[in-house]
């Protein structure tokens, strides 16, 4: 980045949103090949990744730039895209490819990065995890394949010139990170609060660009990614067990003392 | 041939869903029962552009239509129906007469803030003794040296005491006709106009969370130009702005009637009674299809209303008749919800029993279901 006639240079930032399965469904994985099945219920953007989309906004409104959305999925992703443009994000890239199918965290990572080698980026932000696979190694890998800082579990992001500054979330408070751009940030929910479509933007969202790349158009090695070519492999899978009925404590006196115990052999308290 | 929503269309009324669940459903109950004006959910409505939505984007609208405001309505009204109702007085009652017929300066003036959220306009009609008699005007404004003086009296005004009220039109007397019918104008009067003053605060039955006032004027002096369209038009004005108004009525109430849905859905499955969820009984299952037959019939009335308003088609017998079947259903579904419930149902605790104090105003408010049927007979060319 240049300072360019003595305005804060305008910041290019991506943001990687992966389209999963609602949480509020029931959600299946297929047994042919213990992969995600698609069809079982619909798809909706990642949770965390709205913070990320929110969070990328506010930065834009703040240091002036372009929001660029990166997706990487099949055909459906493309609801998902057209809702994080809705929220006002000016383009998107979308990666896909059926040679992706069933790639790991991993061969994700990869692929994101040979896509984000095809455009400009001072910054990209993702969401800390998805709810579907829930690795939370994708931002740490892709950071890895870029060779870029990266800047995790980010719940505060303030950038001055050509440096960068997160809180980074702990279990007992926050640590300051700090690094110069271009790097890689994930959030967490308490970075901020997502906004909510305006009808103008769900209008506008139909007319921005949405550049289609697939793997050679990324250069992906086709080696590299894909189900067959996995680092990790989904071996089995079972349903969770049904939730076991609740111990009910009756207060005679020592209520208080049971809960207390019980919160103990759980090690809550 | 289609009643399906396009892509739009369909975001929008997603998008107005999680709003309505995620920052509306966990906290309105307390407002209700305190009776306190939700200003930090209008504030966040006004944010995703809901009080935009019909308006052209020049005034800072969000350059939708009438049915798009319907959209929101109803999925708020599954929600909320006191929220639901601070958006359509806010859009069809207050922003909506100055967009129609109000001069270019007056929308210069009011449409951006109106639009933003940021304040709410009241328009008001009704005078304690003339609600669907609407000719009844008491209230007059005479003109005096540039100034229109306003004297009477407005009852049940929505959004008119809120600490963000910017202003209400007002509909008066403003001379006599040859035939000597009284000639109604309309006239905008902002909030802290010394003579305008927000009376008594009613005590109501439903809708607790919304701010509804009656209005006093005594010699209060606005600049001429704050008539509102031509003078002499306020009665012709205001029946165009009822029968739209009576689309987004009929969309609130099919909200609330499927709010009712949702909500018996929910419970039929945790429920237990004689040892079976209470969903497997036919006393149950065959009330939540009747409510679910009458929010769908009455939705599609209200799609076709609108539809013919926005294709420029007449749409007066289509808006009564979408108002009173859907008021009927939002009473009807609001009865049996509360039934499902059973005693929880008369506790304040449950949505169901907010539905069921909000459900009646729907038969009244916005011309009352016999003035509807009035309306649709002399559609059919009955006698007036």
């Amino acid at each position: 980045m240049g300072v360019q006639g003595g305005r804060p240079p305008a910041m290019n930032i991506v943001v990687l949103v992966k389209q999963v399965p609602d949480t509020a469904t029931e959600r299946k994985l297929n047994p042919a090949d213990n992969t995600l099945d698609r069809a079982s219920s619909d798809g909706v953007i990642n949770e965390l990744d709205e913070y990320a989309i929110e969070e990328a906004l506010l930065l834009k409104e703040k240091h002036g730039g372009e929001v660029t959305i990166l997706s990487a999925g099949p055909d459906q992703a493309t609801d998902s895209i057209r809702k994080a443009l809705s929220m006002g994000a000016d383009k998107a890239i979308h990666l896909n490819d059926e040679a992706l199918h069933g790639s790991d965290s991993l061969q994700t990572a990869y692929a994101l990065a040979q896509a984000l080698r095809t455009t400009e980026f001072d910054v990209v932000v993702l969401g800390s995890e998805s709810t579907d696979a829930r690795t939370g190694v994708v931002g740490a890998a892709l950071a890895e394949y870029l060779g870029l800082p990266q800047l995790t579990l980010a719940n505060k992001v303030d950038i001055d010139g050509g440096t960068i500054r997160i809180q980074r979330q702990t279990d007992d408070g926050y640590d300051v990170v700090e690094a110069q751009l271009p790097a890689v940030v994930s959030v967490v929910e308490k970075i901020n609060e997502p906004r909510y479509p305006s009808f103008k933007l769900i209008m506008a969202a139909k007319k921005k660009p949405v550049t289609k790349l697939d793997a050679a158009g990324a250069e992906i090695d086709p080696a590299k990614v894909g189900l067959a070519n996995a680092t990790t492999e989904t071996v089995d899978f079972a349903a969770a067990p049904p939730r076991a009925a609740g111990t009910v404590v009756k207060d005679e006196g020592t209520g208080g003392v049971q809960i207390a115990d019980f919160l103990a052999s759980k090690k809550f308290v | 041939m289609s009643h399906r929503l396009s892509e739009e269309y369909e975001e929008l009324r997603r998008s107005v869903e999680a709003f309505a669940h995620e920052v509306v459903a966990p906290v309105i109950a307390g407002h209700y029962e305190r009776g306190e004006f939700p200003y930090e959910i209008v504030a966040r409505m006004g944010e995703m552009g809901l009080f935009g939505l019909p308006f052209p984007e020049e005034y800072g609208g969000m350059g939708g239509d009438y049915f798009a405001l319907c959209l929101a309505l109803e999925e708020l009204a599954r929600v909320d129906s006191s929220v639901a109702i601070t958006l359509e007085a806010g859009v069809s009652l207050g922003a909506m007469p100055i967009f129609r017929f109000g001069s270019a300066e007056q929308k210069k003036t009011w449409l951006p803030r109106l639009c933003s959220g940021e304040a709410l306009g009241a328009f008001g009609l009704t005078e304690p003794g003339g609600g669907s008699d609407a000719g009844a005007t008491r209230t007059t404004a005479r003109l005096e040296e540039g100034h229109w003086v306003v004297n009477g009296t407005k009852s049940f005004i929505t959004n008119s005491g809120t600490d963000i009220t910017a202003l209400v039109t007002v509909t008066a007397v403003t001379g006599r006709r040859p035939d000597g019918r009284p000639e109604i104008s309309a006239i905008l009067v902002p909030a802290g106009t010394p003579g305008f003053s927000v009376g008594q605060h009613y005590s109501k039955v439903g809708w607790n969370a919304s701010d509804t006032n009656e209005l006093v004027f005594e010699d209060c002096r606005v600049p001429e130009e704050n008539l509102v369209g031509e003078r002499g038009r306020g009665y012709a004005q205001f029946l165009r702005i009822l029968d739209e108004g009576r689309i987004a009525i009929a969309a609130l109430s099919v909200g609330l009637a499927q709010g009712c849905v949702d909500e018996s859905l929910r419970y039929a499955a945790e429920r237990e009674a004689f040892g079976r969820h209470i969903g497997h009984y036919q006393a149950i299952q065959f009330k939540i299809a009747d409510m679910e037959a009458r929010a769908h019939t009455a939705r599609l009335a209200y799609y076709d209303a609108a539809a013919r308003m926005l294709a420029g088609e007449p749409f007066k017998k289509q808006a009564a008749i979408a108002k009173l079947v859907a008021s009927n259903a939002a009473m009807d579904n609001a009865r049996d919800a509360t039934q499902v419930f059973g005693g929880y149902g008369f506790m304040n605790d449950y949505a169901v029993g907010r539905f069921y104090r909000d459900a009646k105003i729907l038969e009244i408010g916005e011309g009352t279901s016999e003035v509807q049927r009035m309306l649709i007979a002399r559609e059919l060319g009955l006698p007036a």
